[in-house]
């Protein structure tokens, strides 16, 4: 912006270092050339050249965070800033000496009100180049925005945040990437979706703009080949995406890996898995009763998200273990949560064989290397592994162990059970042939909840591998 | 005016669908759109007195200008008062 050379302030009558320097404006303002930009009241600071900037263009375009803000400009253009009062600074930025000499040395300003909550994000609207292409949709004066949002069909079934302008330009500020660049092609549709798109969605989930980069690696993941996400939703089984977050995103977000940690009560666990789903709802087309055909379905539907207790886990991080360090999320196609109760075992022997009997149900008690778990070991079931000096190889070997059986003992009709291993199948191998429940790297273990309570949770595993869905961890960027 | 960005791909117009043609007009509120096109007011003062002559409820609307489509206000007005909307088109 062309400003006017000499020196300008921007400031405010509502801040007190403001009007602490009033004299040393008029200093500057009989040293020859000084304009000030007021925020707030154009009257401020009387008898000098004031430009009234209450509707912030100016302190937006100058990118002014605080005020006062003092400039030096030569040729229309900055050269020089000063933040606050600092009469060092102040006396250098101008060449006058001497001034404010009944002020303190230095008082720290006072923020902007082009950067108040709220505020810098309809400046951005207001001021900065159009970068939004989302289609806008106008509502009625007397449309209530919630019951607009049910109208269109773009929720779940619970209330979304209303997707403004202004939240989705704050929430792109959670990511370093272009608004739109392309994140991945969303089934069932095979939509191509747009960091913009996300964007979107993830203020309808109620997601901070902090969250949005674990969405944004959530969504390129379920959008996979392997992950298989048309699959996992056009499937008549309860399956969705579960979130497994990993490495220090985790916490910087806030993200809950205790008490209660795969039930409701953190926002970013709560809002980063209903995101997801929103994406593939709104974006993809995938919706209950069209091309998601789940017979019954499953709550973790809405959303399943949780983040690893990594500092309390007696085993490496999930991602990590999966060849991926850092911040790194994984995604398991997820078919419900039931808990394993074993409140008496001390050994690694002990436990391992009862949280086996839960696992051999996986699916069904005589399937095997059908379905993938993702077993969500409790902090007390962890401490029994820990303390026995179990690292996650060896528990892994141990359940290998425990839930390898003769093939025959699959077979169908077996115990009386029509389901089974087809004979055929069996017969190909031999009877007497081991049969492992879960395929090579088909169990994946991870470590969250609270610190009381001897449960850990089974989620069981939708079809596995390349004919289903391969459990999926990818980084998580910026 | 509140603005909301549309989270969908966009394959499909944002504007909803029509609601299926009723049966009869039993009981019904039908709205009465005059895109003010020249005569549309004879049309529809002529439709109303049918309509009202069968006993049903019918209440008046009109476009501010026949150049542009109906503001927000209004259809969302049209939508949440009435069941039912017949529009003068054309001269």
């Amino acid at each position: 912006m062309q400003l006017p050379d000499g020196w300008v302030v921007v400031l405010k009558r509502d801040c007190p270092t403001c009007t602490l320097v009033e004299p040393v404006l008029h200093q500057l303002a009989d040293a020859g050339g000084l304009t000030v930009y007021s925020q707030d009241d154009p009257g401020f600071p009387a008898g000098l050249t004031v430009v009234d900037d209450s509707e912030l263009e100016s302190s937006w375009r100058l990118q002014v965070d605080t005020v006062p803000t003092l400039l030096r400009v030569e040729d229309g253009a900055e050269v020089a800033r000063a933040v606050g009062w600092l009469r060092s600074s102040w006396e250098e930025l101008t060449g006058v000496t001497g001034l404010g000499p009944d002020l303190p040395d230095h008082r720290p300003g006072c923020g902007s009100r082009s950067v108040e909550w709220g505020v810098e994000e309809e400046l951005d609207r207001r001021y900065g180049e159009r970068i939004l292409t989302a289609r806008t949709v106008e509502l009625a004066d007397l449309e209530d925005e919630y019951e607009a949002a049910y109208a269109r069909g773009w929720t779940d079934g619970l209330p979304v945040v209303p997707p403004t302008e202004a939240r989705v330009l704050a929430m792109l500020k959670g990511t370093s990437r272009a608004p739109d660049e392309v994140v991945a092609v969303v089934p069932p549709d095979l939509v191509e979706c747009t960091v913009e798109k996300v964007a979107v969605n993830a203020v309808l989930a109620g997601c901070l703009p902090e969250h949005l980069p674990v969405v944004l690696a959530a969504v390129a993941a379920a959008c996979t080949d392997g992950f298989n996400m048309h699959g996992v939703l056009a499937t008549t089984m309860p399956a969705g995406p579960v979130v497994v977050v990993n490495g220090p995103v985790a916490r910087a977000i806030g993200m809950n890996s205790g008490v209660n940690a795969l039930g409701q009560g953190n926002r970013a666990n709560a809002t980063i898995g209903r995101a997801l789903q929103l994406v593939v709802r709104n974006v993809g087309g995938g919706r209950p009763g069209e091309v998601d055909r789940g017979s019954q379905g499953q709550p973790g539907k809405y959303t399943a998200c949780f983040a690893e207790d990594e500092e309390g886990s007696p085993f490496d991080p999930l991602a990590e273990s999966r060849g991926v360090e850092g911040s790194a999320l994984t995604l398991f196609a997820g078919c419900g949560w039931w808990p394993v109760v074993d409140q008496l075992s001390r050994t690694p022997e002990s436990l391992a064989r009862s949280l086996a009997a839960g696992l051999r149900g996986v699916g069904h008690p005589k399937l095997a290397i059908v379905f993938d778990a993702l077993l969500v070991l409790s902090p007390e079931h962890g401490r029994v592994f820990r303390e026995a000096g179990w690292d996650r190889a060896r528990l892994l070997a141990e359940l290998d162990g425990l839930l390898t059986v003769p093939a025959a003992e699959l077979s169908r009709g077996v115990d009386g059970m029509a389901e089974g291993m087809p004979p055929a199948m069996i017969a190909g191998w031999g009877q007497a042939v081991p049969l492992p429940k879960f395929r090579p790297g088909g169990l994946l273990i991870a470590h969250a909840g609270g610190t009381a309570g001897l449960f850990s949770t089974i989620v069981p595993g939708w079809v596995s591998g390349a004919g289903g869905s391969e459990p999926t961890t990818v980084p998580i960027g910026a | 005016m509140r603005v909301l960005l549309d989270p969908t791909s966009e394959r499909v117009p944002s504007t909803r669908t029509l609601n299926p043609r009723p049966a009869s007009l039993d009981g019904l509120t039908v709205g009465l759109l005059d895109i003010s096109k020249a005569r549309g007011d004879v049309l529809l003062d002529r439709l109303e007195s049918r309509l009202v002559a069968d006993g049903v409820t019918v209440r008046r609307y009109a476009k501010p200008t026949f150049a542009k489509p109906a503001p927000v206000d209004l259809r969302h007005e049209i939508a949440v008062q009435c069941e039912v909307v017949i529009e003068a088109l054309a001269d």
